[in-house]
């Protein structure tokens, strides 16, 4: 009853909503990059959202399954295939025994989540699944999957009456709410910070205007950007404090970068705005090459937006009533 | 009681910092650790993660519409009233740790740059760094890693120019009138004085990291064949 992984893929770790209550010892909080796909994933397989999800990078794995159960698959569009047929995302979808997973080219995103029902059997470290790979901790060993690993799943499904569920759960119609769709919007909105007024109106504008390009360098730690130079009016040193997912870092240079899940908790850049939690989905679904623009909003609209998706992921939860039912009457 | 002055500001949508001064001093950091210790205890509903720096104290929090659902202004509120009603000074800042150090040779790379830097002779370098005073202010960068001070001015050497890209795991090293710990093999621009055998990050210990926020600091210099008796001792408690 389990998960063999037959290749690895580029970088394939288990992550969940991230390890939080830890940061004042040093321990980041990790987790899920695209939070929003990490969700989607559980919830469509009837798990809890905290459940951890393989986040898969660019290159997927080949994965095959040796008892059925019910997965989703979220988030990057990597051209998943189930024994070489295409595999619809967003949905739940029963697996047979031997059945594989296998991914290939990049169509858009660049990470994809893939939960099962019941879950994957790891072992918590410090409160949470996450696998934080600098600190070798939680997830899988602490590490990324490699070949031959197995991993056992917390509840497979009966061979007894597995057509029927696969078709019942097959026929039902799922709708995502629209602020759980594959955002549209070309930008990244962002809130400003306090350092905000200390850069020069130039840096100012142009952080709103012109396009940044996403370094190659850029992980799960942060986003390395690239353009036009963010400059403070009278450069200063900044005392260390403590650091957030989407906070906009600015060394001096001037090339700022964005602070992603592996973060470390405390940092001593100047801080020049932070991204709105709603848009980090969007960002973490960026690419080296990839371009990306900012808009200002307030704090008061960033924290509706924020409420917003909540609730829509609560909708979400009560239409797949009969997901659940299904799955637990089987 | 105390009921020091402070100012709010949002760190994003999702944490927000309460400051209480622009300056590393021994005074803040204990206020930072005070108001920490009574946020912490307070539970309030959708606060994650509490976490002091040397001026300020980040506040984590997660929208939780089911209970009540906090926002940066409603937070804003019940923070500013807990610290208003006064901090009991901090109880961590109680505890004090014996760190021992080798200094010099090959634990401490940078020693006789310092003692240069400085002025001092390396004796009388290893002398400031063991008196007493240090605390730990925060932990950050990595798991279990301290930002130790407040030193001696003669210690506000900023860091090396060309950081080493890997710094053994226990390196003791100072700059800008701190000193830190690296937990383990890491990155590193500070000047390297000597090298501890503990532990600072061990997950097999119900507390994973060997020192918290507001512990008192005693440096103790060690010879190199004690750090190799420590180190072995360590390893075995380890095994």
């Amino acid at each position: 009853m389990s998960m063999v992984v037959l290749k690895p893929g580029m970088l394939s770790t288990f992550q969940d909503l991230g390890r939080f209550g830890q940061q004042h010892l040093g321990v980041s909080v990790a987790g899920a990059m695209d939070q929003r796909a990490h969700q989607l994933a559980n919830v469509l397989v009837g798990n809890d959202p905290a459940l951890a999800t393989l986040e898969i990078t660019l290159t997927g794995p080949t994965l095959r399954f040796t008892k059925p159960c019910c997965l989703a698959l979220c988030g990057a569009d990597l051209s998943a295939t189930l024994n070489g047929q295409p595999l619809v995302l967003n949905r739940p979808i029963v697996v047979r025994a031997k059945d594989e997973l296998s991914f290939g080219g990049r169509q858009h995103g660049t990470r994809a989540y893939l939960a099962v029902h019941g879950g994957f059997a790891l072992t918590p470290v410090l409160g949470s699944t996450s696998t934080y790979l600098r600190s070798a901790m939680g997830g899988w060993h602490g590490r990324a999957l490699r070949r031959d690993d197995e991993i056992p799943l917390l509840q497979p499904l009966k061979n007894e009456g597995l057509e029927d569920l696969a078709m019942d759960l097959w026929s039902l119609k799922i709708y995502l709410p629209a602020a759980l769709a594959e955002p549209r919007q070309a930008f990244v909105r962002l809130i400003k910070g306090q350092q905000w007024d200390e850069f020069t109106p130039e840096s100012c504008a142009a952080l709103l205007t012109e396009p940044y390009r996403v370094s190659p360098d850029s992980e799960r730690m942060g986003y390395r950007l690239q353009g036009a130079p963010l400059l403070m009016t009278t450069p200063r040193q900044m005392i260390s404090e403590g650091t957030t997912f989407g906070t906009i870092q600015v060394p001096a240079g001037g090339q700022p970068i964005v602070l992603m899940a592996d973060r470390q908790t405390t940092g001593g850049y100047p801080k020049m705005a932070y991204v709105a939690s709603v848009d980090l989905p969007r960002l973490a679904q960026m690419g080296p090459g990839d371009m990306v623009s900012f808009r200002a909003i307030s704090l008061e609209q960033a924290q509706a937006l924020g409420v917003a998706r909540t609730q829509a992921f609560a909708t979400l939860a009560d239409a797949l009533q009969p997901v659940r039912n299904l799955l637990l009457n089987h | 009681m105390i009921a020091p002055t402070f100012t709010l500001r949002h760190l994003g949508d999702h944490c927000l910092s309460l400051d209480f001064g622009d300056a590393i001093l021994a005074e803040t950091g204990l206020i930072c650790l005070a108001a920490t210790e009574k946020i912490r205890e307070a539970r309030l509903p959708g606060v994650t993660d509490v976490v002091p720096s040397y001026t300020s104290v980040a506040v984590h929090y997660h929208a939780e519409p089911q209970t009540g659902l906090p926002n940066f202004q409603s937070l804003s509120e019940s923070l500013t009233a807990l610290i208003r009603a006064g901090l009991a000074p901090a109880t961590h800042a109680q505890r004090t740790v014996d760190i021992p150090v080798c200094y010099g040779g090959e634990h401490g790379p940078d020693l006789s740059d310092v003692a240069k830097a400085t002025g001092l002779t390396e004796q009388q370098v290893i002398q400031m760094h063991c008196a007493p005073g240090s605390m730990v202010f925060m932990l950050g960068f990595a798991p279990g890693h301290p930002y130790i001070g407040i030193h001696d001015p003669l210690f506000a050497l900023p860091r090396r120019d060309v950081p080493r890209t890997v710094v053994p795991a226990g390196s003791v090293a100072i700059a800008n009138r701190q000193s830190t710990i690296y937990p383990t093999r890491l990155p590193g621009g500070w000047h390297i004085l000597g090298a501890t055998p503990l532990k600072l990050f061990d997950l097999a210990r119900p507390q994973p990291t060997l020192l918290l926020p507001g512990d008192h600091i005693r440096f103790v210099p060690i010879s190199s064949a004690e750090f190799d008796q420590l180190a072995a001792q360590q390893n075995q408690v380890q095994a």
